[in-house]
């Protein structure tokens, strides 16, 4: 047995994010109303030393806690993505928080735990666990959500959110407590022995069904979605960049970790239902975004969509479908943080400017900004040279590499209809002139270091990838 | 593979470094901008002009070749070459830049900056295009360009430029994902063959050596993505629609840039993927779509003839003569292939030219509606003589460039299709018609509106302009063989790749007897090539 002390270096970055977190929550009290960005900066500093921390996990790969958690590659990266995606919305949150008068200690704090969560969920290889971290995430993102209290449609997405959340946690749990009865374990090497000696019956295949609506609700996959414009469109807009690409990225990987590893015998199984879940997330968030006016329902649908193109690359079940997974989640976490933090951005107070036609004008008032913008829609839209568009490659040459043509031919023609609406809010911000006056938007340091930091990553994603690939694919091999 | 030769590299990017110098300067100081990006775009021709100097007749294959590992994880490689097709294609694109830079001179006043840029970022795009031979970097060029000309449509555009800049990008894009989806294919299939990439000349040789089986519906599948995509480009004749838009709401600047280079991309890509990757599929779906071809060089010119528009006028005649292209490669022939190769350049300077003209009139009469124009060679006797000469070129004149052209095309059509020569020749007498009839509303007939009588005949910037374009119009007409001679080597290597449609339907009955057939195919090309050389 290891001992117990290289079991917590394992689980580091989580002792960090939550140390930082209660530190957070205990200084916050003795500070000031008008001082409380300290406390964000304090979290910001949180991530960081969680970041770093994570070579110290790297340090000390293998399975901790008898086989309840693991640190190995996949786990790592999914942790770089979710650390890194917190570390950035709380640069983006300081201005918008002043903005809308609710900066406190405890939305930083929070978003530490949830980020905590997301890092176990990752990191998970047994089925209560996952339980555990996807509470912990969820239930820290449901206060986050509801952040504004005094706005109504804040506190409806949040209510909405903390229902329906409930609901699909309630499944995953009964799913676990399926597969535990068919399998008398909740490990998932365990599971995957059982199910390679025994098949997998009835009970399994109800209980790996109630699990998936319990993940998929998370993924935002299809028929799980609904939830999906409201609590975006309603939640602070920093906390929406979170929502999208944070949690998204720490169930699929707990999903891949589930369906690859302790169901992974029973891939035939599965398959159909991702590829079903697959075509309908595409076409729904599709064809509902292009009748959007409000850009941020309209990046809503488009996380769907995307949730959509990742499914393409999951039903590939193979090593190169995980790299194409992991991939495509690093670049839409870039692109799709930096655009929901641009939308924070040009919302300016209370969210006032939100629908396509108020970006009017933005490519001559603001060009950077637009520029900026332009970039995330056209990596959205999957133009080559952007992340967006190396990581649906990938996801749709590994599907097509395991000959499913006819989900990628969807895909690919659903890619266009994207196109459509991406280019709607290009259309108004460049080719439409503004018939409002623009308020100066003075761009403070750490928003202007967030867009950099993003705008970069989404162009290097797009044009020298081997890095992030390979390092992709040594995470897909660990993931065995 | 690579003897360190940069050439390529240079060319292709020297217009994006050129455009990182443009934003450093002030976007007021309008004078060093136009003349920042002109000096660019000459000193880009003037090393453009290089290649040629290097250019070997002898090499069928490709010259200059750059081969270096770009993404090694999807075997991804930046492999660039140029052989006789795109050697010129990649000459007529840097030409044309410096000339539509010129016709913007005083006609663009809003985001002076942008639009320079916007066009610096354009020709990279369309000089990589022609330079690529990885599929990948080929796509990457492919749609990397389009954006440049969505903003150049959507923003300096006039009449409902946003419906055209959408139209554009959509129905291109429809186009080109389909192609990734193909080409993914292919590179899945070279995986299966146990050499998993994405270049194209690799890919060819498997194909043709039997290391990738391609079955027949596959091969069919594939082709369609492929073919798909350039017929939107070219346009062939259903697929056509978001032409006359594009063209007309376009700055003269992008109408030249589109119709001149844009479009020579669709034909292009057949030449360069279309036919040697899927050689029998190719040979199988030519009569439909040398037929769809001929529909469009007829029908396109019926509609060009009642437009009451100038503009749109020139635009449907590029539906027209893109037809006669599409015709000329369809037939496999080394003669029509080789017209239809020197009627792309044809075709893009004579048209460029007439939307030079086109610009011309619109910046002093600000309409394109024949029934506001009329009398204009009254007032501006040159403008309109270097029109009447565009127009002549158009509708190939003999000693003019567009004669050669259409006239191998026809000779090389007529020998193996006599009906599809004779409806295609309509198409060449029509053009007459609309052209003709078009410089008579525009430059002749009574002056009806006031507004005519007194216009300013061509500065000399314009007449700079148009001079070179019938320089270079002249010079093709009476030196074609310079440049046809530089294409004979790729034409037979590709018609040799390519065989003959016999020898496909003979496989396709005997399956056994394939390997014989690879005999008899390059036989018959060499027969072919003979012939084609009295």
């Amino acid at each position: 047995m290891f001992p117990p002390l290289q079991d917590l270096y394992r689980i580091a970055p989580e002792l960090v994010l939550c140390a930082f977190g209660m530190l957070v929550m205990l200084i916050d009290p003795f500070v000031p109303a008008t001082r409380k960005r300290s406390m964000g900066w304090l979290a910001f500093a949180g991530t960081l030393v969680a970041l770093a921390s994570l070579r110290w996990a790297a340090l000390n790969q293998g399975s901790a806690y008898s086989g309840l958690f693991r640190v190995d590659m996949f786990s790592l990266f999914v942790h770089a993505i979710v650390i890194g995606v917190s570390a950035l919305a709380i640069l983006g949150s300081f201005d918008y928080l002043d903005r809308e008068n609710i900066q406190r200690g405890e939305y930083y704090a929070l978003i530490l735990f949830a980020t905590a969560g997301m890092g176990i969920l990752a990191g998970s290889t047994e089925l209560i666990t996952a339980f555990v971290g996807l509470e912990m995430s969820s239930i820290s993102t449901y206060i986050l959500v509801g952040f504004r209290r005094t706005v109504l449609k804040s506190n409806e997405s949040s209510l909405k959110y903390f229902l329906l959340g409930s609901f699909a946690t309630a499944f995953f749990l009964y799913g676990i407590a399926l597969t535990y009865g068919a399998t008398r374990s909740t490990r998932f090497d365990v599971v995957n022995q059982a199910i390679a000696a025994h098949g997998a019956g009835p009970l399994l295949i109800l209980g790996l069904g109630l699990i998936f609506v319990g993940l998929g609700f998370k993924v935002v996959a299809a028929p799980f979605q609904i939830y999906t414009p409201d609590v975006y469109e309603g939640a602070p807009t920093p906390v929406t960049a979170i929502l999208a690409c944070g949690p998204k990225a720490a169930a699929f990987a707990v999903m891949l970790r589930i369906f690859y590893s302790a169901f992974g015998s029973a891939s035939h199984v599965w398959f159909w239902a991702i590829w079903v879940s697959a075509i309908l997330t595409m076409c729904i968030g599709n064809f509902a975004a292009l009748v959007q006016t409000n850009v941020k329902r309209l990046l809503a649908y488009s996380s769907i969509a995307h949730a959509g193109y990742i499914l393409v690359a999951f039903a590939a079940a193979s090593e190169i479908g995980v790299a194409a997974v992991l991939f495509y989640l690093a670049a839409y976490a870039a692109m799709t943080l930096g655009a929901f933090l641009i939308v924070a951005h040009v919302g300016g107070t209370n969210e006032q400017r939100l629908n396509i036609e108020d970006y009017a004008g933005l490519g001559t008032k603001h060009p950077w900004i637009a520029a900026c913008f332009a970039l995330f829609l056209f990596s959205l839209l999957g133009l080559p040279a952007t992340g967006g568009f190396l990581g649906k490659l990938y996801a749709f040459q590994s599907a097509l590499d395991q000959r499913i043509v006819w989900l990628v031919v969807i895909a690919a023609v659903n890619s266009v209809i994207g196109a459509y609406y991406y280019l709607k809010v290009v259309v108004a911000m460049y080719f439409h002139e503004s018939n409002k006056e623009w308020a100066p938007m003075p761009m403070r340091a750490p928003m202007f270091v967030v867009l950099l930091l993003t705008a970069i990553a989404t162009i290097y994603f797009g044009v020298l990838p081997n890095r992030l690939m390979e390092l992709a694919i040594a995470s897909a091999r660990s993931l065995r | 593979m690579a003897d360190h030769n940069y050439l390529l590299t240079v060319i292709t990017f020297f217009p994006l470094m050129g455009t990182f110098t443009l934003l450093l300067l002030s976007g007021d100081d309008h004078v060093w901008i136009r003349r920042f990006t002109l000096f660019a775009s000459v000193i880009e021709f003037i090393m453009s002009l290089f290649l040629l100097r290097g250019f070997s007749l002898a090499d069928g294959g490709y010259q200059f070749e750059e081969f270096y590992a770009w993404i090694p994880s999807l075997h991804i490689h930046y492999h660039m070459g140029v052989d006789g097709i795109s050697l010129f294609l990649i000459l007529l694109t840097t030409f044309l830049t410096p000339l539509a830079i010129l016709c913007s001179w005083n006609s663009i006043h809003e985001h002076v900056k942008e639009f320079f840029a916007m066009l610096l970022v354009l020709e990279m795009g369309m000089v990589g295009v022609f330079c690529a031979l990885d599929l990948f970097l080929f796509f990457v060029f492919w749609e990397v360009m389009l954006i440049p000309m969505y903003f150049l449509i959507g923003i300096w555009g006039h009449g409902r430029k946003v419906y055209a800049a959408l139209k554009f990008i959509l129905y291109t894009m429809l186009g080109s994902i389909l192609m990734l989806v193909g080409i993914l294919w292919l590179f899945h299939l070279s995986g299966v063959a146990g050499n998993p990439t994405f270049d194209l000349p690799t890919i060819v040789s498997m194909l043709h050596n039997g290391q990738i089986s391609l079955p027949w519906h596959s091969e069919i599948l594939l082709f369609l993505a492929f073919i798909l995509a350039f017929a939107i480009k070219v346009p062939v004749f259903p697929l056509h629609t978001w032409l006359p838009d594009a063209h007309t709401e376009a700055p003269t600047a992008g109408s030249v840039i589109l119709a001149g280079v844009l479009l020579k991309m669709g034909t292009y890509g057949m030449l360069r993927f279309c036919l040697p990757l899927f050689p029998e599929a190719s040979h199988r779906a030519a009569p439909m779509i040398a037929v769809l071809a001929i529909i469009g060089i007829i029908y396109a010119a019926l509609v060009a003839m009642v437009q009451t528009n100038l503009k749109r006028l020139v635009a449907y005649t590029s539906v027209s003569h893109l037809g006669f292209v599409v015709l000329g490669i369809f037939v496999f022939n080394p003669t029509a292939m080789e017209g239809a190769i020197y009627q792309m350049l044809n075709h893009g300077v004579s048209t460029g030219m007439l939307f030079l003209v086109c610009g011309m009139i619109y910046d002093r009469r600000h309409t394109y509606e024949f029934s506001e124009l009329g009398g204009l060679a009254k007032s501006m006797p040159v403008l309109c003589a270097f029109f009447l000469f565009a127009c002549l070129s158009s509708l190939a004149l003999p000693l003019l460039n567009g004669f050669i052209g259409e006239f191998m095309i026809l000779i090389g059509t007529f020998e193996h299709h006599e009906a599809w020569a004779i409806w295609a020749a309509t198409g060449a007498i029509l053009s007459a018609v609309y052209l003709l009839w078009a410089y008579q509303r525009t430059a002749l007939e009574k002056i009806t509106v006031a507004k005519n009588e007194n216009l300013p005949d061509a500065t000399p910037r314009e007449r700079l302009i148009l001079i070179t374009a019938s320089v270079v119009i002249v010079f093709m007409g009476v030196a074609s063989p310079l440049f046809t001679h530089r294409m004979d080597a790729t034409t037979h290597a590709l018609l040799q790749q390519v065989g003959n449609p016999a020898s496909y339907t003979a496989r396709h009955v005997a399956p056994q007897a394939a390997q014989p057939m690879q005999h008899d195919l390059a036989l018959r090309s060499v027969t072919l090539e003979r012939r084609a050389q009295p």
